[in-house]
């Protein structure tokens, strides 16, 4: 790293804390999904990487057809939607199939996960192949800006912290600010309380399960603009979107938001000094060792126990 | 019947299922298998040791490690750098530019042995490493973990997340580790070739009774108070707490003594298979080790066993002929011991042995029959002595 | 603090939840022998002073003294250890084990991890499980699953699996909630039988049965102690009428 000016350090900063944001970005929507059903039912979904595969490859799928008519232009908001779409009611199915049976056993409902995360793996693998697909990208999305004449900023990494941003603040007004939200908060405070004054309870349930599988699904949407999928796309994510939410403190929007940062940037400006892996090795050592430390992790209010 | 004795073997019902386990691993398997199916039998068992450390880990104590594979592969590794260091003596690598280094270290451009090591050029100090690192190591994470009572789901994630830094870091450190390949072409074992086929007979009786040992040596523990406590912590750990113990304590004795265990079936694995790699490190193995625990039954430690000969043996079957179907199996099986057979087979068998005459002879004790009747017989007896 | 004859003291105790004090300032003095009944409405603090006592709950300030040893600075384990036992509001036993089991595991011995390991079932072990089965009415029962019990023996059996710690002091939060009237008398006989080498400190609300075993009786209100005194001078004290037994 002494081989560069002060200047040139300080531009390849600039440009890897932005190739960071985007990595922020997808981190977050994955967080920002399995915080609300972790926070939810205290339920681990290791599934969840595999319904940001399912939007990713909604987007792809949707991509082609859109390439058949020729309106590659206009599909990709569309897509966006579809993607929750497909990922929500996925969801849906696989809560009332699944893990509403499970609700007293949260470590079994990590392995039950496991299981499907690998059916899953292996439908991707039959339907679309074993190899990594890219989605036909609208000419909107490519190229990039150049504030000054060494900062190269790719127009794709803008857009999906832009639906980052957007979702995120669709996440918190559906939880703190609808009616929606409110059932959902009262059901996680006081789950026989909020029974008895006639919220069904299991409907909550379900939805904020589809539900936070239905933000994968849009993490896997934005996904496509910076990367190919495969089958094991999601399973490569998700060991980083549990730091985050873990780290963040489980039930706090703002620390899951601070926490994607952190981890992003961190794993992002230490790959270019150091090697790629090594620079996660740092990162998630750093995470863990701070855990150990503070267990509750870094935002958690303080609770009476 | 001497007291310890009878802990140890489990009354007559234990005696029986180890007997049978015994007589099918030692003597059934090897006779009627060819040296290279049993070579696959010996490298299942040695799997077995992680699925026996979490019968006792996550089974009794309700702690559930998804980085068992973090202690199979520190003692697989010891035991390979063992063995390499071994292979590389200067005349057989006269060839590189520096002898008598492994030979991935010369391709990576190093000079001397790292510092690291040099005690793998002992093998009494390396048995000692066996034993001694993974189980510090377990010791380290334990107490950071317990004494701030991180359990259940976190635990079960941050050890799933330090499998995958353990992996990602002898990956990426080729030079000193091997990197993705791992450890491979191991010859010989103080100068006795561990390639021929007596000698892998030797070996996989040796690691069939330590296996053995190990399952003995967890009833004694299962059987003594601390097992008594393991359950009790599972089930309420603040009465636990608040009856005067230091919780804690035993379940950072318990992640030590699971890690111990996998970590000798780990060396064992290297003894036999020849290599160790990253692959049997990170998070995909060591989840898939929880389900070998599962299938047998999570409370059962024989059952732990059959468990493991089970899947592995669908896995190496379905695998070579349809290898799509394998993962839709796998995945299956996570999804249906978790919902329909949260004992596995040895629910299963507890279930259904009474149906069957002949069983029922020998199942008269099943777990929960058994706990109120020995009690009763104990107390009894003690009664009596008084 | 200057050290004292009382069993229990507890002085200017203050615990604060984000600003919001459960327990305010509260001073309390138990005697050896004596059986104390805390009642208060809900939210009172009744329970969240167990908690402090017992090292469930870290305070904020103050000082709880038992037989003039401080027990803030100790972890739960060794206030059990120092002779200070607590039953919690559900039966809190463990189900998948034997009545005899739940009874031995809390013996107190072999409490180390190492201990346990070497742990043997003495005949002195064997007699006192015998005998404070006697104690809960539970000796004909020991091979019984927990499980099986029926609620109030599930009461009784964690009271049983206190006694097995010969506590000095022993506390128990709503012992009585859920039981049959029967069981309510038998509880009440289990009570005075037991407090008679040891103090008792039990949280209840119900009147009936707080008359038949109350010593002395603390009413608390909004973290803060109301009254303390007899059962019928608190009874007619208009301060408590109003704020608790009126309702």
């Amino acid at each position: 790293m002494f081989d560069y000016s002060m200047a040139e350090i300080g531009n390849i900063v600039v440009m890897q804390a932005f190739s960071g944001l985007s990595l922020f970005s997808v981190l977050l929507l994955m967080a920002l999904g399995l915080a609300i059903i972790f926070g939810q039912m205290g339920v681990i979904n290791m599934a969840h990487g595999e319904f940001m595969a399912i939007g990713a490859y909604t987007t792809v799928f949707l991509s082609r057809v859109a390439e058949t008519y020729g309106i590659v232009n206009y599909y990709f908001l569309f897509a966006i939607v579809a993607a929750f779409i497909v990922a929500f009611i996925i969801g849906y199915i696989v809560e009332f199939a699944l893990i509403r049976h499970l609700y007293k056993r949260p470590l079994d409902t990590l392995l039950a996960t496991w299981g499907l995360s690998l059916v899953m793996q292996q439908i991707f693998r039959s339907t679309f192949g074993a190899k990594e697909v890219s989605a036909v990208l609208p000419e909107w999305l490519m190229g990039s800006f150049q504030p000054t004449p060494d900062i190269d900023i790719p127009i794709n990494g803008v857009f999906v912290l832009v639906l980052a941003a957007v979702v995120t603040l669709g996440v918190f007004l559906f939880m703190f600010r609808s009616r929606w939200g409110l059932r959902v908060r009262a059901t996680v405070q006081n789950r026989v309380m909020a029974g008895a004054v006639g919220i069904n309870t299991k409907k909550v349930d379900r939805v904020t399960f589809a539900l936070g599988c239905g933000i994968a699904g849009v993490a896997g949407a934005a996904f496509t603009t910076i990367a190919s999928t495969g089958p094991t796309t999601g399973s490569l994510y998700i060991v980083d979107s549990f730091m985050v939410v873990v780290f963040g403190g489980a039930a706090s929007v703002l620390g899951t938001i601070a926490s994607a940062f952190g981890i992003a940037q961190a794993q992002s400006i230490l790959q270019f000094f150091m090697t790629s892996s090594m620079g996660k090795v740092a990162t998630l050592m750093v995470i863990v060792g701070i855990l150990m430390m503070r267990p509750e992790g870094l935002f958690a209010s303080k609770v009476r126990k | 019947m001497n007291e310890t004795l009878s802990k140890i073997l489990g009354g007559k019902q234990g005696a029986i299922g180890l007997g049978i386990l015994a007589a099918l691993i030692l003597v059934l398997l090897p006779l009627g298998l060819d040296p290279f199916r049993l070579g696959l039998v010996g490298k299942y068992l040695t799997y077995a040791f992680v699925a026996v450390s979490l019968v006792l880990l996550w089974g009794n104590g309700g702690i559930l490690s998804l980085g068992q594979g973090i202690f199979f592969g520190l003692g697989g590794y010891a035991m390979a750098m063992f063995l390499k260091l071994e292979a590389s003596d200067p005349v057989s690598t006269a060839i590189q530019s520096t002898p008598g280094i492994p030979d991935f270290m010369d391709w990576n451009q190093l000079t001397a042995l790292p510092w690291f090591w040099e005690p793998f050029k002992s093998l009494p100090l390396t048995i000692l490493a066996i034993l001694i690192v993974p189980t510090l190591f377990a010791f380290l994470i334990g107490y950071a973990m317990f004494k701030r009572r991180v359990g259940g789901v976190y635990f079960a994630i941050i050890t799933q997340a330090i499998a995958l830094i353990l992996s990602i870091l002898i990956i990426g450190q080729q030079g000193y580790t091997g990197g993705v390949n791992g450890i491979t072409d191991l010859k010989t074992l103080l100068g006795w070739d561990i390639r021929t086929d007596s000698a892998k007979y030797v070996l996989y009786y040796v690691n069939a009774a330590l296996l053995i040992g190990c399952i003995l040596l967890s009833r004694y523990v299962l059987s003594s108070k601390f097992g008594m406590l393991l359950l009790a912590m599972r089930d309420k750990e603040e009465r636990v707490r608040f009856s005067g113990y230091d919780v804690s304590n035993f379940k950072i004795f318990i992640f030590c003594l699971s890690a111990m265990i996998s970590a000798i079936g780990g060396a064992m694995f290297t003894l036999q298979v020849g290599f160790m790699s990253p692959t049997f490190i990170g998070i995909v193995p060591s989840i898939e080790m929880v389900i070998f625990a599962a299938v047998g039954g999570r409370m059962s430690l024989i059952g732990a066993v059959y468990g493991t000969l089970l899947v592995n043996a669908g896995k190496t079957m379905f695998s070579e002929t349809y290898p799509e179907l394998w993962l839709f199996l796998m995945g299956g099986l996570f999804i249906a011991v978790v919902m329909f057979f949260p004992n596995g087979l040895a629910g299963i068998y507890d279930k259904y042995a009474k149906k069957v005459p002949f069983l029922r002879k020998l199942s008269e004790e099943s777990p929960k029959a058994r706990k109120a009747e020995t009690v009763l017989v104990e107390t009894k007896e003690a009664g009596v002595k008084a | 603090m200057s050290n004292t004859d009382f069993v229990l003291a507890v002085e200017d105790l203050t615990v604060s939840f984000d600003g919001f004090k459960a327990v305010d300032k509260l001073n309390m003095y138990i005697d050896k022998n004596e059986l104390r009944v805390v009642i208060g409405p809900n939210g009172a603090g009744k329970t969240t002073v167990l908690d402090l006592i017992c090292g469930k709950t870290k305070s904020t300030a103050g000082s709880i003294k038992f037989k003039n040893r401080e027990l803030t600075r100790l972890s739960e384990h060794e206030i059990v250890r120092a002779g200070v036992g607590r039953k919690f509001q559900t039966p809190s036993i463990y189900e998948n084990l034997t009545v005899y089991q739940n009874l031995e595991v809390s013996y107190p011995k072999g409490r180390g991890v190492f201990g346990s390991l070497f742990f043997k079932r003495s005949d002195e072990v064997v007699a006192q499980v015998r005998k404070i089965a006697r104690e809960i009415m539970m000796e004909d029962i020991l091979g019984m699953e927990a499980a099986l019990l029926s609620h109030g023996q599930k009461q009784w059996l964690e009271i049983g699996m206190l006694l097995m710690q010969e506590p000095e002091l022993l506390m128990l939060d709503e012992p009585v909630a859920g039981m049959s009237a029967k069981e309510r008398d038998q509880t009440a006989e289990l009570l005075n039988r037991i407090c008679q080498n040891r103090s008792v400190i039990v949280i209840e609300h119900d009147m009936e049965f707080v008359k038949k075993i109350a010593h002395k009786v603390t009413v608390l209100h909004q973290g803060k102690i109301l009254a303390e005194g007899a059962m019928d001078k608190v009874q007619a004290n208009e301060k408590v009428i109003e704020v608790y037994l009126g309702h």
